[in-house]
């Protein structure tokens, strides 16, 4: 009898140890490149994510294709000859949440540190950004450049468009909390 | 004993489960993944809505206005007088318009016959679509032409003047390289240069398409006409370049045809290729959105 009470507060500890995590299938990433002649803007609202209250872990994953241009041409070409997205078909983030409090639940400051991996090439990052901890909704926000050089994605040789060597990078995500 | 070892696995896998969930967060994503199935379609298959002379299966998306400039050049063999060509040129202007992704509506005016032209192209499917995974695409073209040219020593009227074409695109793209395309056509004539000449015509195209670098692809195309008439008209061989700039594609070429409408390449081009009856040729297109995309 102890036992199969003892058993059931074992499950009971597994159940809630799951119900941390939250998820996000509608979390936006926007970037932004301004250049003298032209600027280009495309959002994406296709992107999915993780976090792990528990232990901070957070990863989001971006399909490439799923950007929307403003002209359609130019989401071609970004595919084909910039992000290459037959080969790197997604964009990938793994990391951790640091510098902020649980209970706070007023908008905080917080830190997202960890592998930023755009086409093919991944590089470190330490992303400051806001984060607002609701009843079962997380929401984060952040804005960061990213060099177009540290991922090695090159501008076509012949003349095209304008595009600045590092753009602006927005992500806005709101995590649900998983229901088991 | 057993029943302690139960306990023991409940409470270690209590902590080892959110551990081992943390490392494995992106890979959960990954396996949940929609990447590989939403989005299989090729971004495109050719670099232009035109092959060379005839069309690809390219269309623009949908509130796209294609602004075209085309010239072919006399033969190159025609010598330094002629400038090898240059003195005379066939040009066309036209414009094309994507009503919706899979509708594209054509317009254009030919110096050569001063022949005006018109096209529907509708695609039919989609390379790798989700639902079939077929892994061509098909596109429709009817094509309408009206030679205005004046003849005064033949009564022409509006039916006399009237050429059609009809033409089923079959495409693959490979791999990332290479492209292939089929096109089975049918061309109709009103007027025959022959009283013993036949109005309808049947022919097959295949074409080309090979990315040498980011920006730059060599295409050909070829047209076998499947006709017992033996009126000096040949079958319609070119290749050529295509060089991309953002909006912008420039495709320069070398073929045996003059004209720019299937409806007039097809049943009458006269040079032999190999025998030097090639003209130079280019085509311009610039892309204009017109429509913000859905």
């Amino acid at each position: 009898m102890k036992n199969i009470i003892l058993t059931i507060i074992c499950l009971l500890t597994l159940a809630t140890a799951r119900a941390q995590d939250y998820k996000t299938e509608t979390g936006e990433v926007v970037f932004f490149s301004s250049a003298p002649v032209e600027d280009i803007k495309a959002e994406n609202n296709a992107v999915t994510g993780l976090f792990n209250t528990q232990t901070g872990s957070l990863a989001f994953l971006v399909p490439i294709k799923a950007f929307r241009f403003p002209k359609s041409l130019m989401q071609e070409h970004f595919n084909e000859k910039f992000m290459e997205s037959d080969t790197y078909p997604e964009a990938t983030f793994d990391g951790k949440l640091t510098g902020y409090s649980q209970s706070e639940t007023g908008s905080q400051d917080a830190h997202a540190e960890g592998k930023l991996t755009i086409h093919g090439v991944t590089v470190n990052y330490d992303i400051s950004g806001t984060l607002l901890i609701d009843d079962d909704q997380i929401k984060m926000e952040a804005v960061f450049p990213v060099k177009l050089e540290d991922h090695a994605i090159q501008i076509p040789s012949v003349l095209f468009y304008n595009i600045a060597e590092e753009v602006e990078v927005t992500a806005n995500f709101v995590f649900e909390e998983i229901k088991k | 004993m057993t029943r302690k070892a139960l306990l023991l696995f409940f409470l270690l896998s209590n902590f080892v489960l959110p551990a081992g969930a943390q490392e494995n967060l992106l890979d959960q994503l990954k396996s949940e993944s929609k990447a590989d199935s939403d989005w299989k379609s090729p971004t495109s298959t050719f670099k232009a809505v035109r092959l060379i002379n005839g069309h690809t299966v390219e269309t623009r998306r949908k509130g796209n206005l294609e602004f075209l400039i085309s010239h072919r050049f006399g033969r190159v063999n025609t010598g330094a007088y002629q400038f090898f060509g240059m003195d005379q040129a066939n040009m066309r202007l036209g414009l094309d318009y994507s009503l919706e992704d899979w509708l594209t509506l054509g317009i254009g005016r030919n110096s050569f016959n001063k022949l005006y032209d018109g096209f529907v192209k509708i695609g039919i499917h989609r390379q790798g679509q989700s639902k079939t995974n077929l892994p061509i695409s098909i596109v429709w073209v009817s094509n309408t032409s009206v030679n205005t040219l004046r003849r005064p020593e033949l009564p022409m009227n509006l039916e006399r003047r009237l050429r059609y074409s009809h033409q089923m695109l079959l495409a693959s793209k490979l791999n990332q390289l290479a492209a292939i395309q089929l096109m089975p056509t049918y061309v109709h004539q009103n007027l025959v240069s022959e009283r013993s000449g036949e109005n309808g015509l049947f022919a097959l195209g295949a074409g080309a398409s090979y990315r040498v670098t980011r920006s730059i692809h060599v295409t050909m195309e070829y047209y076998h006409r499947f006709t017992n008439e033996n009126n000096g008209s040949t079958n319609p061989l070119s290749f050529g370049v295509d060089i991309e700039t953002g909006g912008h594609v420039f495709q320069l070429h070398l073929t045996n045809s003059q004209q720019m409408t299937e409806t007039g390449f097809l049943p009458s081009t006269t040079g032999d290729f190999f025998k030097g009856d090639i003209h130079f040729g280019f085509n311009i297109t610039r892309n204009f959105q017109l429509t913000k995309p859905d």
